[in-house]
């Protein structure tokens, strides 16, 4: 598997990605300036990492879109490559249009850091695919503008079409309003779109994928979008 | 240099001394200009120039094998970890910013702190804070805890580093003046240290970052005074943080070091451009010759002192080798920094500033410095009167509670106490993937030291009430906790940096705290064998209002590292499973002296520091490293704020256990319970080794009792409830939001 991570200016979860991807999952990992406006063609999927985009002073993820290489994520994306957003990855996911919905200021209106579960919802894409049945994944959050939002309509074809990836739970694998970190509608922490090749989540996988942390549930995501990737292509 | 004839009048509004302008006038054969007064009232200020603290510092133990920098050379402290790679840390206050503007005093506090690291070509990889709060049911303290932070969360997250460790302690002497101390914490390969150092006559000068505002201009002064009714008309005196620009220029300045372009760094914190200029060239024996109208500026109108004492952010002072401008510039342009060369590296000594075609400035470098033509002074000092109300505490006119489960439950939701969890889960503590206690609870963070078998444990301490019942034992417990929780994880303490937040210096009584805790804290560091690599000296905390002056309870904050030779014996606070037996390594004491139970639950304020040893203390850390190297315990808490009970409560929280202990029929149930003698940790011991447990504790003569064991959820003492564990973590958990949203 080859992976290319994007490095915006003020991406500050890059680093780890990398480290994750290449040193504990043994994947080729290719770093793509944000300048840049093409790639190798080889990638088979482009992570947008967490971070402040741009320092995201104006709206999280909005200035992104615009650099060089979204133009050619976006061309990637539509010519079915995988694109994989976290936390504010999945912000310029939104931003740019690659995935319904829009992320708001968490109810509290503060920046939030804990571990929360999660439920997978749709087991049909690549993140959820192979993840155990029986359990719900501990992971953390990590942001300030995570509260998923998206109209009544879209809601209900994306429920239609598979493409709502995860839901915040209890350690039980109850959904609950008690256990929605941020206001997310209908607890939603993670979303693909309809063609499945796109997806985004708000917790951060990449930081619960390391033995020597006592928490490795975020490694059973990217295990899971490797193999639906080597199978599916 | 035609400027206006300054006078002593001048010098004074400028926080001069009379003695002061002498001194400049004959390091200057004549009398200054106004740039040049400016330019000396900053770097003599307080803030700049530790002059009434520096002759006592420098009695701190500095040497030591693993020390790479030492304290005072660098802008932090440097020490070996092994492995090729070295630590660079250090802890400075904030504290005046955060009184008037906390969200940007607060933030910009945690943008200069790691400033400091990266300007050494570390990169910051773990943060802590020390915050002291007034009374958290008054108006202003929740402003000020609000915006302090919302501060720190806002840069730190945005930069990019997670919070490892601190601590947040409420008291009324801190009702105006806050204290905010920040630590961060960095890496760095042994061969990639660059130096804050200027040399090579024709050597480029550059000026990264951030264009230069009127923010912040005499900001170090403003530092070096007391905060008054009228502070807040000062608020221009405080700076602005950028977090994006911030992590740019990290970035860009550690890839500048890749290329081996540069002569020296330094990063432009308290008094800017002069501070820097003057710290470098007088550390590499040159001069500079600086062109001002080259620094880029995002206000017009400015003056040449302005420019240079303005303490805009996310700024730094490259020295190049000539011929290397290329590779430097081409990093920068990468990453789309602002930057200009401003000036040249001169032969001799002399700093000369031109601005608008004008010498507006020239003054001899090491004139300006700290260990060059800085002042020094040796203030008075004697031991305050408060103290002999302190003394005459007597425990047996202390009544003993009729209902400990009430004073249990009280003490679980005192804000000194209770989860702090509204504060920290404002702050990432995760990023950077290595973190290894938010899954793994310790009394230190550990941070893992990726493809080593090592990790760093680090942590803040302090308790502000023990230092002012007595400010030398209270300093040594202030090191000793600290050495505990590092001792705690496993780890093996290494070296610490300083906070040390008092009152006015010209006030007897406060310098006699300051002496006194400088003294504890040298003999506790030799004890453990934890050089002093640096810190920070914050004076002048201390609210005038309405005439009336009041020192801030002293505040010697301890910042302190340790190594964790072999992870796999990284030790948690957590009790594991029911069944485990508990015991405390140490001695009870019929003590509650100095106790928060004492202090807020019983209401007596006045009583001396509680009871401590240093050999005690020292033999308890010592038996506890060898008993986690050894596998005999499952988990290790040390007993401090709160004493046992809370101790037991909070390893027993992770797994939502419970305990059943008996106390000691030899000693007052509340000192027990409650008291906060120190030199005490908790730990629980599977049963399969008991045996060789105790067998180490006979045979090494160390002090222990079998307190009791873990059970399923309920916590029993004496046979008697004190709840179930999942009630008394619903007042732990929740009890400082409420009180902040009340």
């Amino acid at each position: 598997m080859k992976v290319g991570v994007v490095i915006f200016p003020g991406s500050n979860c890059d680093q780890d990605t990398v480290y994750v991807l290449n040193e504990l999952l043994g994947q080729e990992v290719v770093s793509l300036w944000h300048k840049e406006s093409d790639f190798d063609g080889n990638i088979d999927m482009i992570i947008l990492p967490g971070g402040f985009s741009y320092g995201d002073y104006l709206r999280s993820g909005a200035l992104a879109k615009f650099s060089p290489i979204m133009n050619r994520v976006v061309e990637f994306a539509n010519n079915g490559g995988y694109v994989f957003g976290i936390c504010n990855g999945f912000q310029i996911l939104c931003e740019s249009g690659l995935l319904p919905g829009a992320l708001l200021h968490n109810t509290n209106q503060k920046f939030i850091c804990k571990n929360i579960y999660l439920t997978p919802d749709s087991k049909m894409a690549p993140p959820t695919r192979f993840l155990p049945r029986d359990r719900s994944l501990k992971i953390p959050i990590a942001h300030g503008e995570g509260r998923y939002f998206a109209d009544k309509e879209t809601l209900a074809q994306m429920r239609i079409n598979g493409q709502i990836l995860f839901r915040y739970c209890d350690e039980k694998g109850v959904v609950s309003e008690a256990a929605n970190p941020n206001g997310s509608v209908e607890n939603i922490a993670g979303i693909c779109n309809e063609r499945m090749n796109v997806f985004g989540m708000m917790p951060h996988p990449e930081r619960a994928s390391d033995d020597e942390l006592g928490n490795t549930d975020g490694r059973l995501i990217f295990e899971s979008i490797f193999k639906y990737i080597q199978e599916n292509g | 240099m035609s400027q206006e004839k300054v006078t002593l009048e001048t010098a004074r509004e400028l926080g001069l001394l009379p003695e002061e302008f002498e001194m400049i006038k004959n390091y200057l054969g004549r009398v200054p200009n106004y740039t040049e007064l400016s330019i000396y009232s900053v770097m003599w200020s307080e803030h700049a120039s530790y002059k009434n603290s520096i002759k006592w510092l420098k009695t701190l133990p500095r040497k030591g094998s693993a020390i790479l920098a030492e304290a005072g050379t660098e802008n932090a402290g440097l020490v070996d970890i092994g492995d090729g790679m070295a630590c660079a840390f250090k802890i400075e206050s904030h504290n005046h910013p955060c009184a008037v503007e906390p969200y940007q005093g607060a933030a910009t506090g945690v943008g200069g702190i790691n400033r400091d690291i990266f300007t050494m070509g570390a990169r910051p990889v773990a943060q802590l804070n020390s915050l002291r709060f007034g009374n958290i049911s008054l108006d202003r303290t929740r402003w000020l805890m609000k915006g302090v932070v919302k501060g720190i969360g806002d840069y730190g997250n945005a930069f990019g580093i997670p919070v490892l460790g601190g601590e947040v302690f409420f008291n009324d002497s801190f009702n105006t003046n806050p204290l905010v101390n920040a630590m961060s914490v960095g890496l760095v390969p042994k061969d990639g240290v660059v130096s804050a150092v200027s040399k090579g006559a024709g050597n480029p000068i550059y000026i990264v970052g951030s264009a230069t505002g009127k923010d912040g201009i005499h900001g170090a002064t403003f530092a070096s005074a007391n905060i008054t009714e009228d502070s807040a008309e000062d608020i221009p005196s405080i700076q602005v943080g950028d977090p994006f620009q911030e992590k740019i220029l990290l970035e860009a300045s550690l890839e500048t070091i890749k290329t081996k372009a540069l002569v020296g760094m330094q990063d432009m914190g308290a008094a800017g451009i002069i501070c820097s200029t003057s710290e470098m060239s007088e550390k590499g024996g040159h001069g500079m010759r600086i062109d001002l109208d080259k620094v880029p500026l995002r206000q017009q109108n400015m003056e040449a002192w302005e420019i240079l004492l303005s303490e805009s952010q996310e700024r730094m002072l490259m020295v190049v080798h000539k011929g290397r401008e290329k590779d430097v510039e081409d990093v920068l342009n990468k990453w789309d920094i602002n930057y200009a060369i401003i000036g040249e590296v001169t032969e001799g000594d002399t700093l000369e500033f031109y601005y608008r075609g004008k010498l507006e400035a020239k003054v001899p470098a090491s004139s300006l410095v700290l260990g060059g033509g800085a002042p020094i002074y040796e203030r008075e000092y004697h031991e305050p009167a408060y103290l002999s109300k302190y003394k005459e505490f007597n425990i047996d006119k202390v009544s003993e509670p009729t209902d400990l489960v009430e004073v249990a439950k009280f003490m679980v939701g005192h804000p000194n106490i209770a989860s702090k969890r509204w504060v920290y889960e404002q702050y990432d503590t995760m990023i950077g993937t290595g973190n290894m206690t938010t899954n793994f609870p310790s009394d230190a963070g550990v941070y893992n030291l990726k493809g080593t078998n090592k990790a760093l444990a680090m942590t803040v301490d302090c308790n502000s009430r023990y230092v002012k019942a007595n400010p030398k034992v209270g300093t040594m417990i202030a090191v000793s906790e600290a050495a505990r929780n590092i001792s705690c994880t496993g780890a093996k303490p290494l070296a610490i940096t300083n906070c040390l937040n008092f009152g006015n210096p010209y006030k007897p009584e406060v310098y006699w705290q300051f002496v006194e805790a400088i003294k504890g804290m040298g003999e506790a560091c030799i004890k453990f064998d934890a050089p002093v690599t640096g810190g920070n000296v914050s004076f002048y905390n201390q609210s005038s209002i309405k005439g009336k002056e009041e020192a801030v309870y002293p505040s010697p904050v301890i910042g302190m590292i340790g190594l964790l030779e072999n992870k796999n014996h990284q030790t948690t606070l957590a009790f594991k499973e029911k069944g485990h037996m508990i015991y405390l390594i140490g001695k009870a004491q019929n003590d509650i002296a100095s106790s928060e139970y004492l202090y807020s639950y019983v209401g007596i304020k006045e009583s001396p520091a509680p009871y401590f040893n240093l050999d005690e203390e020292y033999a308890v850390q010592n038996a506890l490293l060898e008993l986690i190297g050894m596998n005999l315990i499952q988990s290790a808490h040390d007993v401090s704020d709160g004493g046992l009970f809370i101790a037991l409560f909070e390893s027993a929280l992770p797994r939502n256990l419970g305990f059943d202990i008996t106390t000691d029929a030899e000693i007052r149930s509340d000192a027990f319970l409650f008291g906060e003698a120190q030199g005490r940790v908790v730990v629980s011991v599977s049963p399969s080794r008991e045996t060789q447990f105790i067998d180490y504790m006979v045979s090494n003569k160390i002090p222990f009792t079998a307190l009791g064991h873990v059970t399923k959820s309920e916590v029993r003492i004496d046979d008697n409830s004190y709840g179930f564990i999942s009630d008394l973590r619903q007042i732990y958990d929740t009890s400082i939001e409420q009180k902040i949203n009340e």
